[in-house]
């Protein structure tokens, strides 16, 4: 009934302005460095762009691709991304489902569980992660990239929740069939947790895509960087003695800062609107639960 | 009789079978758990040890068996460090400011959202403020820096509208401060409504519409159901962050922090780093890790047991 009150009706007018307002607010800044990645140099140097292109070119985007730098980074970060996700899945699935299994069928899962929880809760920090690394000899390998996140408690957590909500009905029949554990695994409960999956594997994905500091501290050759380190010691950091220093002017550019950002977040940008119908309902499962 | 006994016999087997089934060998459990395990113990396990660190003078090339022991010598010394309190309290401040400015603004988020009955309306918003929070802070970091500078174009705004000085967000302390906790609300606030919206959707709307037969309009139907309903998960969601008050997002102030600020935008994480890695004091750094690490283990544990003692709330 409140629906058709006058002052509802206005609340709700108000409501809707507020809303859209701030989701603007929320792709503006997206937006503005499109177009300053599209504009020509002097009027974005001189910040005369806003949300709409000065002077509309592609420069800034074939100079970017033209720079081997930037390419041989994106050509780690994908071989890292598609790499490590893949490991990451088959490493955290398989761990998971054989964590839902009950404490009576599998004796040995709660003290599985409280050996993975404990790495959630505390962990040796920076330095001595660092030296290990070091140690084993990983430096400027991708390796180093991938393998010390590959175990991600919160992921496994997320998912044994999935797969305990998978009827053992189904588990019963698979065994009476004959399969064992492993081919229950692959053949029922994979196929059946496709959305759990999807959901965790595009988190993995975006994780990889986005990090940076691993990067940073162990790849000392600028050709083995990823791309979101080799973004950061460019766009972000002042200091870039590191590098060429003819590639640095090139880059210095505002336009080009701006088209590599861009790309740099094209793929998450692109990927997104896949991720999100799934992820709503993993985290809730993941998060909420009585 | 025959038959009965067959069948008897059929069902026997069948039963035997399933209980055979049901304690079917685990050592393929094992087997999957295994890879995970290992991973875990070199990657999370070796380096706690390598905390030891923290109560020597380690030097690179004795390694840590062959370092002198210095016992707490780095623990006293960061204690005495005005810096080192200077820093705890810009983490803590950090912390504490987003971690209630996350609680108080999804929640409001959420329940405005709420009262959107158009499901296309809503769901386009979602999608557009769930989107910052998909984009590292490298990205957003190079976009900030260039909208937040003198020149930007949010000073532009600013001066041309309310014709004010241009503000150096990234290079005042005060500023930078608000800079940091504006922009971390601004890329996860809608992620974080996710929560209180799952918990609204699970609200019986048999309590609406008996408050309505009552005669309650909207904003009490809000105050006296929706709201009282949000506070469980609202309690779960502030206990489990107090396990976060020594985080105050390193890849934020790592990528927008600059030597100007260092007074009011260092926190913990980013002073480990500068003296580990960069300026090569290793055990110094451990020190200052571990204080942090041990802290946050007991917050962490304090805030899960208030969480499950308040809300029943267990993560598996």
């Amino acid at each position: 009934m409140y629906h058709k009150t006058l002052p509802y009706r206005i609340f709700s007018i108000i409501n809707y302005t507020f809303l859209a307002i701030v989701a603007i607010l929320c792709l503006l800044p997206m937006l503005h460095l499109l177009m300053v990645s599209f504009s020509s140099q002097a009027p974005a140097n001189a910040g005369l762009v806003k949300f709409w292109p000065i002077g509309f070119t592609l420069e800034a985007y074939a100079k970017t691709f033209d720079n081997a730098n930037f390419l041989s980074s994106l050509w780690v970060s994908v071989e890292r991304t598609v790499l490590g996700t893949a490991l990451a899945m088959v490493v955290n699935t398989a761990a998971a489902y054989a964590l839902s299994k009950e404490s009576r069928t599998f004796r040995a899962r709660n003290i599985y569980l409280w050996y993975f929880v404990v790495t959630m809760l505390f962990s040796g920090g920076l330095i001595p992660g660092y030296i290990l690394i070091l140690k084993l000899g990983l430096m400027n390998t991708l390796a180093a990239l991938i393998l010390p996140g590959l175990v991600t408690v919160y992921n496994i957590i997320l998912l044994l929740n999935f797969f305990r909500n998978v009827p053992k009905d189904l588990e019963e029949a698979a065994f009476i069939d004959g399969a064992g554990y492993l081919r229950t695994f692959i053949s029922v409960y994979l196929p059946i947790s496709l959305p759990a999956i999807a959901t965790v594997s595009l988190f993995i994905m975006v994780g990889h895509w986005n990090a940076y500091f691993d990067g940073l501290i162990y790849i000392k050759e600028s050709e083995k960087l990823p791309l979101a380190s080799f973004m950061q010691t460019i766009i972000v950091q002042a200091d870039m003695t590191k590098f060429d220093p003819t590639v640095v002017q090139n880059l210095s550019q505002r336009t080009i800062r701006a088209s590599q950002i861009f790309i740099g977040a094209l793929p998450i940008l692109l990927v997104y609107p896949f991720l999100q119908r799934y992820f709503v309902k993993g985290i809730v499962i993941g998060a909420v639960k009585e | 009789m025959e038959m009965n006994t067959t069948q008897q016999r059929t069902l026997n087997t069948g039963s035997q079978r399933l209980t055979k089934s049901r304690n079917k060998s685990t050592w393929i459990l094992h087997l999957m758990v295994l890879p995970a395990v290992i991973l875990a113990f070199i990657f999370s396990y070796l380096p706690m040890s390598g905390i030891i660190m923290a109560f020597q003078d380690y030097k690179a090339a004795l390694g840590i068996t062959g370092s002198p022991w210095v016992g707490l010598k780095h623990f006293q010394y960061m204690f005495q460090n005005e810096y080192f309190l200077q820093i705890t309290w810009n983490t803590l401040f950090f912390a504490c400011s987003k971690i209630i400015m996350n609680l108080v603004i999804p929640f409001i988020f959420a329940l405005l959202l709420n009262e959107v009955r158009h499901m296309g309306f809503k769901r386009s918003i979602q999608t557009f403020v769930y989107l910052p929070h998909f984009l590292s802070w490298v990205t957003l970091g190079g976009i900030l820096i260039d909208m937040l500078a003198q020149t930007g174009i949010i000073n532009q705004f600013l001066t041309s509208v309310f014709g004010i000085k241009p503000i150096f967000f990234l290079g005042d302390g005060n500023w930078f401060r608000f800079t940091i906790i504006f922009s971390d609300v601004w890329k996860e606030f809608g992620f974080n409504t996710i929560i209180f919206l799952a918990a609204l959707a699970g609200i019986n709307p048999a309590l609406y519409e008996a408050a309505e037969v009552d005669g309650a309009g909207r904003f009490k139907q809000t105050l006296y159901i929706t709201i009282p309903s949000l506070i469980p998960i609202t309690i779960v969601v502030a206990t489990l962050a107090l396990g976060n008050v020594l985080n105050a997002n390193f890849d934020q102030i790592f990528n927008l922090y600059n030597p100007l600020i260092y007074q009011q935008g260092d926190i913990i994480d980013t002073f480990v780093y500068r003296e580990g890695l960069l300026t090569g004091q290793f055990s110094f750094a451990t020190a200052v890790s571990l204080f942090k690490s041990v802290i946050s283990l007991v917050l962490i544990v304090i805030s899960y047991r208030l969480a499950y003692k308040f809300a029943g709330y267990r993560i598996f």
